[in-house]
């Protein structure tokens, strides 16, 4: 067992805090291999991780990197650093902290590699970047402990997947490493714990006390929440209302959309001029960092955020979390409301602010979940191969090596205990020749093995383009946006969403309004404008899919409204649909048909959560393609599918048969939108495809070309490749919940209740302004771009 | 052969009827000549000699066939590949056995020209005659546009974009000039609103959408 050094306890009690028992527990086991802490926000766990760190320091000089902290965000890096400071200064050691993240200079990293601090703080994509240098055995040898904070965030994703196999790898460079994980509340401790532990290691698990409960509370305004839409513009004056009533409120959105939005109307409404910031992902570095210093001088009353800030950040001032629009995962809600009144016995006060009339119920059922501590399931598809791919060509990066070493060391990763070594060796091909049937790269392999059977890179040259691919985030082409005349970047849009901008045009960054005036280089050069009516910058940002309780909740909430306490403008929008048309029961299928903007749609209710139901929108319009009725998309939340088309639909029960939903199953798999979108991520995470080249950004001409055409001639010429395989089994895991579609269709046995209606009901009003459409490439689309063509050569004179 | 009962979009170059087909091809009926831009044979070749990228191989198949399929349609006299048919001259020697045999194939009993482009300047070591520019009855046919008058040129890969449509490869032309899409499978696009290509089109000008199946005219 460790005892803490005097001098540590000493200063905690000249700083009048005393130490939790979870703290004390985890500097008692801190001589543990693998170590996980469970406390909620607000709990001193990174306290707690760092402890055993500057007891180690403290005690002995200390030459080269001794403790490695990642976090899934940059943002969280800074303040780690901040708030570590005081002990190391308090305590007057001389220990040299520094961040290494994307937004880290160029000479500094450099001079790190050579000359690494004691205590280096990073991100997975970072870390991946770091072991990829020849370097590594040098730079790692000493290091004695990585803390993985937020744990429960990383584990959820390929990061999660990503660190583990850097840390596989330090583990091999550092053998007298520990490792400790840092995580919120989780439902399942034991399954992170073993995630986290090298196998076949196990991990101590210390459980803090999860404190007392939060005070979460449904804004009630006077005024009517509207049908649809997200931005929740409504509770503008309520909103400001709380602000001001508040030292620091930090104001959440779903998406960074709806937050440039809500800013810019607040911004407008905000007649005391209380001092209010925006701050989210795509806005430039700087735009951020002065956000994020303004907060932490206390110059801000609000920042109005999304996701960027969600995770542990530590805000010390913020007394109120407002969440607008529905938190769609229950999780999240209680992560976001931990920013608030960041004292470990204190409970932290939140207000949600539904954006419609649906998300009132959202928000009830959501209240009612997180008051039970009915925390949301996250799924996974099995071993990510294309993530092993990519550590493949991290590790050849950094010199040559050993397969047998390399299988070994992956194997010691949770995701991968169970990977045999026929599927490591098929990677290995992949990433060496290409592992096609033609083996036609024999002479420009990407590695090669050498006559003592170690591999290397062919050529070293291309280990700077892997680095620069490094990563599993699929962030989607982005653009700068550049004020004009060299001005500062305003932040980043989405090339999609740059593509459709015409000179002269206006839209929304940074809570400005700026009109868009030339592409110069690959930044779009903007001036100031003064318009009244911008479009919005699209992001495709992340799209949370809601537990499937919450959607069980939400039906029975609908079914049964007087069993709870709703408001009473939700109780008259029930009534409304209920006499405007049916509410959906769970024994059948609510079908409503309504012609809206001349087009054909049609809402499926079927409660079976988000990837059910988009899958299910593959499926019908797969089949109604068939039929040539001309379907041109769909949107999938987790209640309902939106399908329109060309055509009216009356063959429901046709469309709906479960045996025929299966038939077209495999068929669909192979050409649809989502899998060729699943092929494009797992193919750039692989190397097939690069994400960033030297050339696409030096000349701005579109060199590459689409994915979609590598997806259609892998599918005809090698149909058994190891990029097809891994994209089918993704889609089928993430995307397909066929088993949940059966579900449906057993508890409904057939009964499908077709209404038509003169335009849209009250309940799928929210789903015509719902993102993640998904058009359909067909007939209808043809017939439609056909009919643009001629309007244009009429207008033109030349038909 | 007659082919108008294939869908192709017909417009005039110097009093000449010249067809644009859906797969990118030009076809000239009164010459007997089909004329493709751009085939980049050996594409993934090149990148992963390059790049150390590798690409599905199979796209110089994918390429060939489908040429083969628009010479089996149209039986053409004369067959002009209008520069970069290689993706650079190792690339050229590249190609697999089967693909020179396909080649082969479709050159037996025609004549066939490769117009040299900046990635494969001449000469080349498969068969057919190489030529820097080609000429026949007042069209001038080379690799990159000139200023010269009823010309018809590739190197720029044209795409364009309506509304309700994708972006498609596109044949770009007014009265004096026509600017063909890439046939090659693994070939990017420049936007046909881009200087670089409006540069040649100061007036008016057509694009013809390809990849559907028909040829879709639209003013540019």
């Amino acid at each position: 067992m460790q005892t803490l050094p005097l001098a540590i306890t000493k200063w905690f009690k000249d700083q009048r805090w005393s130490l939790h028992p979870h703290q004390q527990e985890v500097f008692e086991r801190s001589a543990e291999k693998s170590l996980l802490l469970i406390a909620p926000t607000g709990g001193g766990k990174t306290m707690a991780g760092f402890l055993p760190t500057l007891a180690d320091l403290m005690c002995e000089r200390f030459e080269g990197l001794h403790t490695i902290y990642v976090s899934p965000l940059k943002a969280l890096t800074a303040d780690i650093r901040r708030n570590l400071m005081r002990p190391i200064e308090g305590l007057g050691l001389n220990i040299r902290v520094e961040d290494r993240t994307g937004d880290t200079s160029q000479t500094l990293k450099r001079r790190q590699r050579v000359d690494p601090p004691q205590i280096l703080l990073t991100t997975p994509e970072s870390l991946a970047l770091l072991i990829s240098y020849e370097e590594a055995p040098k730079i790692f040898s000493g290091l004695q402990r990585v803390i993985v904070d937020e744990a429960h965030a990383l584990s959820e994703s390929k990061r999660g997947d990503q660190l583990m196999l850097a840390l596989s790898r330090l583990e091999r460079l550092a053998p007298n490493m520990r490792r400790m994980a840092l995580s919120a509340t989780v439902d399942d401790p034991r399954a992170l714990a073993n995630e986290f532990a090298p196998h076949p290691a196990t991990t101590h698990i210390v459980l803090a006390d999860p404190g007392p409960p939060a005070d979460i509370r449904i804004l009630s305004s006077a005024n009517r929440a509207p049908w649809s839409g997200g931005g929740g513009r409504y509770a503008i004056p309520d909103i400001l209302k709380e602000i001001a009533n508040h030292k620091t409120t930090l104001v959440f959105h779903n998406t960074r959309a709806q937050a440039e939005i809500f800013f810019h109307h607040l911004w407008m409404e905000n007649e005391s001029d209380l001092p209010i910031g925006i701050h989210h992902g795509s806005l430039s570095k700087d735009a951020r960092a002065s956000v994020e210093n303004a907060m932490v001088n206390g110059e801000l009353r609000a920042v109005v955020c999304t996701g960027s800030l969600d995770l542990g950040i530590d805000w010390g001032n913020v007394d109120l979390v407002i969440q607008v629009g529905a938190p769609k995962n229950v999780k999240r809600l209680v992560q976001r409301i931990g920013r608030s009144n960041h004292r470990y016995n204190a409970p932290s006060k939140a207000l949600l602010v539904p954006a419609n009339q649906f998300e009132i119920v959202e928000c009830v059922a959501a209240l009612e979940a997180s008051g039970t501590y009915a925390l949301d399931k996250t799924e996974k598809a099995g071993e990510p191969l294309d993530v092993l791919c990519q550590h493949i060509l991290i590790r050849a990066c950094s010199g040559p090596f050993d397969a047998d070493e390399l299988f070994e060391e992956m194997r010691t990763v949770g995701a991968f205990k169970e990977t045999t070594r026929r599927t490591f060796d098929e990677c290995l091909d992949f990433c060496a020749t290409g592992g096609y049937a033609l083996r036609a790269y024999d002479k420009w392999q990407r590695l090669t093995q050498r006559p003592d059977r170690l591999w290397q890179l062919r050529d070293p040259r291309a280990a700077a383009r892997i680095r620069m691919n490094i990563g599993t985030i699929q962030d989607t082409d982005t653009l700068k946006v550049k004020m004009r005349g060299g001005g500062r970047t305003l932040g980043e849009v989405e090339e999609a969403f740059a593509a459709t901008l015409t000179p002269g045009e206006t839209f929304m960054i940074g809570g400005q309004i700026v009109k868009y005036e030339a592409m110069r280089e690959l930044t779009v050069q903007v001036s100031r404008s003064q318009s009244k009516t911008p479009r919005v910058a699209v992001f495709s940002g992340t799209k949370f899919a809601t537990s499937l309780e919450l959607s069980e909740r939400i039906l029975r909430i609908l079914n049964n409204p007087e069993q709870y306490r709703l408001p009473e403008q939700a109780n008259s929008w029930i009534d409304l649909q209920q006499s405007f048309s049916e509410i959906p029961k769970t024994d059948s299928i609510l079908i409503e048909c309504f012609p809206h903007d001349g087009r054909c749609h049609a809402c499926l209710y079927g409660f079976a959560g988000r990837n059910a139901q988009q899958t299910l929108g593959l499926l019908v319009t797969h089949r109604m393609e068939k039929l040539g009725l001309a379907p041109l998309g769909f949107v999938a939340t987790d209640y309902a599918t939106l399908i329109w088309g060309l055509e009216q639909v009356d063959s429901w029960p046709q469309l709906l048969n479960s045996s025929t939903l299966r038939e077209d199953l495999d068929g669909w798999l192979a050409g649809n939108a989502v899998m060729k979108r699943t092929f494009r991520s797992v193919s750039t995470i692989a190397g097939l495809i690069e994400r960033n080249s030297p050339q696409h950004k030096k000349t701005g001409r579109q060199a590459t070309f689409s994915s979609d055409i590598l997806y259609d001639t892998l599918r005809k010429y090698d149909p058994d490749h190891l990029m097809l395989k891994i994209t089918r089994r993704e889609a089928l895991a993430g995307l397909v919940d066929f088993g949940r579609i059966e579900e449906m269709l057993e508890r409904t046995k057939g009964r499908i209740n077709v209404i038509s209606l003169a335009h849209v009901s009250p309940l799928a009003a929210p789903m015509l302004l719902e993102v993640g459409k998904v058009p359909i490439y067909g007939e209808g689309r043809e017939r439609l771009e056909a009919e643009t063509a001629q309007i244009l050569l009429r207008t033109a004179g030349l038909e | 052969m007659h082919v108008d009962q294939m869908n192709t979009y017909s417009f005039t170059l110097n009093k000449i009827i010249l067809q644009a087909l859906s797969s990118g091809a030009l076809w000239v009926e009164s010459e007997g000549l089909l004329c493709v831009s751009d085939l980049h044979l050996g594409k993934s070749d090149r990148i992963a000699r390059r790049l150390g990228l590798m690409l599905p191989p199979y796209e110089s198949t994918e390429t060939l066939s489908r040429l083969g399929e628009i010479i089996e349609q149209t039986k053409p006299r004369l067959v002009l590949c209008l520069g970069d048919s290689f993706d650079d001259l190792e690339a050229e020697a590249s190609l697999s056995q089967a693909e020179r045999d396909t080649l082969n194939t479709l050159q037996a009993g025609r004549d066939w020209i490769w117009i040299a482009g900046n990635h494969d300047p001449l000469p080349l070591s498969v068969g057919g005659q190489c030529m820097r520019d080609f000429s026949i009855n007042g069209l001038v046919f080379r690799h990159e546009a000139t200023d010269a008058l009823f010309e018809v040129s590739g190197h720029y890969h044209p795409k364009h974009r309506i509304k309700n449509g994708r972006s498609r490869p596109a044949f770009i032309h007014d009265e004096r000039r026509v600017i063909m899409p890439a046939f090659g499978l693994y070939t990017g696009g420049l936007s046909a609103t881009s200087s670089e290509i409006r540069h040649w089109f100061p007036n008016r000008a057509i694009a013809v959408l390809c990849g559907g199946a028909t040829p879709m005219p639209v003013p540019l």
